[in-house]
C-alpha cells in the first residue's frame, strides 16, 4: 500500500549572502520518515533551536521545497502535483502554528479563520450548514460556540485561540496535522487542555499528528514515536518510551538530563556538562562531536549511521557500532522498529 | 526568621485605562530573607512581571503604584526620589530582565555597556581596575574575558543572558530579580544559565526572586514559592510543600496540570479562564473556577493567612474564622 506521507532523504540548504560571497546553511540533512496511514500515529520531531525542526515542518506543509530528496503524498511528489492533487494535499495536511495570536487578523472576528476554509474548500452549501460545521468543530475541541464566535482575537485567551486553530484544522477533515510548537506559548494550566485536544484528534478522528517541539516532556506525554534532531540530522529515533526513558545517544542523554523536573527532590546534578556553546562542528563528522563527552577519533571523520540500539529505537552514534545498521531507507520509526 | 532583606507590604499597582483601572497587583505582601531564592509563579496576566517591575520602580505609564511599601533593609523604596532610586538599582537591587536578546544595546560592545554601570555609580574609575573587574565578572558567569570586546549580535542567546547576569551582579547587590531569565533558551542552555545564576547568588549571598511560569524550573531552583493569581498572592510556602501538599485549590490544580515523565496521557487542565483584572469577580478571584468553592467564596475575598509555620494561603477552606462563621 502506498503510504500517505513519505519523506525520502530530504535535505534543505539555505543560501544567503551577496553575489560574490554566498554562504550556505544546511538546515536539514538526509531526513526520512513515513506515515503509513493504516492507523493514526503521533510522531514527535524534537530538537533545540537550529536543529531544523521548523524547516522540516515547512517542508512537510509544502511551504518550502526540499533542496535534496523528495516528499510524496499518496505517492505523488509535492513538486509534481497537478491542481486537484495540490488541492487535496492542502485540505488533508493541516497546520497548527506556535503563536496563537499572530495567525489572526485583529480586525476580524475569530469566525473569519473558520468561515474562510469552509468557503474556500466548498465544505458547505448554505450559511446554516457552514455554521453547523463550525459549531461542531468548536465543540470537538471543548469550546462553546456561544462563547467564541463573534469575538475578536484579543477577547479570547491564548488557549482558546489555539483551540480555535485546532478546530479550523479539524473542519477540513485532514489526514495529517503538522503542529509546530503548539503549546509553547500557552500557560501551564491550559497546556494540558490543548494536549488533550490534540490527542483526541488521533483517538477520535483517526488523524495522524506530527508534533514539532523542543519540550521532551510533552512529547513523551502525547506521542508514539520521536525523532531527535541535532543540527539538521537525526541523532536518535524510536518509540518515546525507549528514546526518552532510555536514551542512547549522548545528545539525547544530555537533553533528558537537562529537563527541569517538577520535583524539588530530583534536582539537576551539580555537574554542568562542560562544552562550548559555539558551533564549530562544520566538518564532515558527527555534528555532536564538538560537545560529546564520549567523542572518538572516527567521530570527526564521517557521520555515524543509525544503529539499531533496541527493538524500538536507533541512534546515530558509533558507541553502538556493534549493533546492526538500520539498513533500509526511508526509515519509519514505528514501521521499521515495530514490525506488525 | 532572620531579618528580611526585602519586605513588600500591601503593594497595589494599577494600569489606568479608559475603561477603568486594571488591578494588576492587588495587595501583595511578602518577606524575603537574605540569600533566599523565592520563586514567583503565575499564568500570564497574573501580575508577576508587573510586580517585579514595581519592585525596581521601573514601571511605565499607564502603570502606577497606587499603594503599599517596598522596604529594602528598612528603607521604603517607594518614598525615594528618582535619583535616590537610580543609585539603588544595580547597587543594592538589580534585575535580570526577560529576553536578554532585547535588553542589551546592539550598537555597544559588552565592555562599554558594563562600564556604564560603574560610571553611573562612581565605581572603579581606574581603567585597569575596571578592565580586570569586567574580565572577572564574565569569568564568574562562565564566559571568556574576550566576550567584553564583542557586540551582542556576536553572542548566542545563552551567552547574552549570562552577560545580563554578570551586569546584574556587577555591584554585588543584595537582591536580584530575575524575570523569566531563560524563557527563550534551549533546555541545556537553560540549565547552564540557571546553574550560573545559582552559583553567583550563593557567592554574593544575595536573595533572588525568580519570576516565571515554568514549574519545573521553580522546583529546580527555588527555596520558597509564591503563587500569584489575578494580581494576588494566593499561596506562599517552602518549595517541597508546594509540590507535595499544596493547600490552595488553584495551586493544587496547577501542580496536577504539570506534564511529567512519570504518567503518560494524564492531561489535567484547569477549566475556565483567568479572570479579567478590569472587572475581577467578587470575593475570591478564583471562585468561578474553583471546584471547592462554598458559601463565603463569591462574596468575601480571603486574606493571606499563616496556616502552619512558614505556610501562607489565601483560601476560606483554610481560614478558621470564615469556616466558623459560615457553618454557624
Amino acid at each position: 500500500m502506498t503510504p500517505v506521507l513519505e519523506v525520502r532523504a530530504v535535505g534543505k540548504v539555505f543560501r544567503a549572502g551577496g553575489f560574490f560571497k554566498r554562504d550556505a546553511t544546511v538546515a536539514l540533512k538526509d531526513f526520512s520518515m513515513t506515515i503509513a496511514g493504516d492507523r493514526p500515529v503521533i510522531t514527535a520531531i524534537a530538537g533545540e533551536s537550529g536543529s531544523g525542526k521548523t524547516t522540516l515542518a515547512r517542508l512537510l506543509l509544502g511551504i518550502i521545497e526540499p533542496s535534496m530528496g523528495e516528499i510524496r503524498y499518496h505517492g505523488v511528489n509535492l513538486k509534481a502535483m497537478n491542481g486537484d492533487q495540490r488541492r487535496r494535499f492542502r485540505q488533508e495536511v493541516q497546520a497548527v502554528f506556535q503563536d496563537p495570536f499572530e495567525v489572526y487578523n485583529p480586525f476580524y472576528h475569530v469566525d473569519h479563520v473558520l468561515t474562510t476554509p469552509v468557503a474556500k474548500f466548498g465544505l458547505a452549501r448554505t450559511r446554516d450548514e457552514a455554521y453547523t460545521l463550525i459549531e461542531t468543530a468548536l465543540h470537538q475541541v471543548g469550546l462553546r460556540p456561544e462563547e467564541t464566535l463573534g469575538r475578536y482575537p484579543h477577547q479570547l485567551s491564548g488557549g482558546q485561540r489555539q483551540r480555535i486553530m485546532i478546530a479550523r484544522a479539524l473542519l477540513l477533515r485532514p489526514k495529517i496535522i503538522v503542529a509546530d510548537e503548539p503549546v509553547s506559548m500557552v500557560d501551564a494550566s491550559l497546556r494540558a487542555t490543548i494536549l488533550e485536544s490534540l490527542l483526541k484528534l488521533k483517538q477520535e478522528f483517526g488523524i495522524s499528528l506530527i508534533y514539532i517541539t523542543h519540550d521532551l516532556t510533552t512529547a513523551y506525554q502525547l506521542c508514539d514515536d520521536i525523532y531527535i534532531l541535532y543540527r539538521g540530522t537525526v541523532a536518535e529515533t524510536g518509540s518515546v518510551e525507549q528514546v526518552i526513558k532510555q536514551p542512547k545517544h549522548p545528545y539525547t542523554q544530555l537533553l533528558v538530563s537537562s529537563i527541569p523536573l517538577p520535583n524539588p527532590d530530583q534536582r539537576w546534578g551539580g555537574d554542568v556538562p562542560a562544552m562550548s556553546e559555539r558551533n564549530n562542528g562544520s566538518g564532515g563528522g558527527c555534528p555532536f562531536a564538538a560537545r560529546c563527552p564520549h567523542v572518538m577519533e572516527r567521530c570527526h571523520i564521517a557521520p555515524p549511521p543509525l544503529y539499531q540500539t533496541s527493538a524500538e529505537s536507533a541512534a546515530a552514534c558509533y558507541l553502538y557500532d556493534d549493533q546492526p545498521e538500520l539498513r533500509q531507507r526511508p526509515v519509519a520509526a514505528h514501521d521499521l522498529l515495530n514490525p506488525h | 526568621m532572620t531579618t528580611p532583606v526585602l519586605r513588600v507590604q500591601d503593594l497595589h499597582v494599577h494600569y489606568r485605562t479608559a475603561a477603568g483601572p486594571v488591578k494588576a497587583v492587588n495587595g501583595v505582601s511578602f518577606d524575603l530573607a537574605p540569600g533566599e531564592r523565592l520563586g514567583l509563579v503565575g499564568e500570564s496576566g497574573s501580575g508577576k512581571t508587573t510586580m517585579a517591575l514595581a519592585l525596581m520602580r521601573m514601571l511605565e505609564q499607564p502603570a502606577r503604584i497606587e499603594g503599599g511599601r517596598v522596604l529594602l533593609d528598612g528603607v521604603d523604596l517607594l518614598a525615594l526620589s528618582e535619583e535616590q532610586m537610580r543609585r539603588i538599582r544595580f547597587d543594592r537591587l538589580s534585575m535580570v530582565p526577560q529576553g536578554a536578546m532585547n535588553s542589551l544595546n546592539p550598537v555597544m560592545r559588552i565592555r562599554d555597556q558594563m562600564i556604564e554601570i560603574f560610571n553611573a555609580h562612581g565605581r572603579h574609575p581606574d581603567k585597569a581596575e575596571r578592565r580586570e573587574r569586567i574580565g572577572h565578572l564574565l569569568e564568574r558567569v562562565g564566559l571568556k574575558r574576550d566576550v567584553a570586546d564583542r557586540y551582542p549580535h556576536e553572542l548566542s542567546g545563552g551567552m547574552k543572558q549570562r552577560v545580563c547576569i554578570a551586569m546584574a551582579i556587577a555591584l554585588r547587590p543584595q537582591v536580584i530579580i530575575a524575570d523569566e531569565p531563560t524563557s527563550a533558551l534551549d533546555v541545556v542552555v537553560q540549565r547552564q544559565v540557571m546553574e550560573t545564576l545559582g552559583a553567583v547568588q550563593k557567592d554574593l549571598n544575595a536573595a533572588v526572586i525568580l519570576v516565571g511560569h515554568d514549574m519545573g524550573l521553580m522546583a529546580q531552583f527555588a527555596d520558597r514559592i509564591g503563587v500569584m493569581y489575578a494580581g494576588r498572592l494566593v499561596e506562599l510556602a517552602p518549595v517541597r510543600q508546594i509540590f507535595s501538599a499544596p493547600q490552595h485549590p488553584y495551586t493544587q490544580m496547577l501542580i496536577a496540570s504539570i506534564p511529567s515523565l512519570e504518567e503518560k496521557r494524564l492531561f489535567k487542565g484547569i477549566p475556565g479562564v483567568a479572570p479579567s483584572l478590569l472587572n475581577p469577580p467578587s470575593g475570591c478571584p478564583f471562585h468561578p473556577r474553583c471546584p471547592a468553592a462554598f458559601a463565603p467564596c463569591p462574596t468575601i475575598n480571603p486574606a493571606l493567612e499563616e496556616t502552619d509555620a512558614g505556610r501562607w494561603v489565601a483560601c476560606h477552606l483554610h481560614s478558621e474564622a470564615v469556616l466558623h462563621d459560615s457553618r454557624a
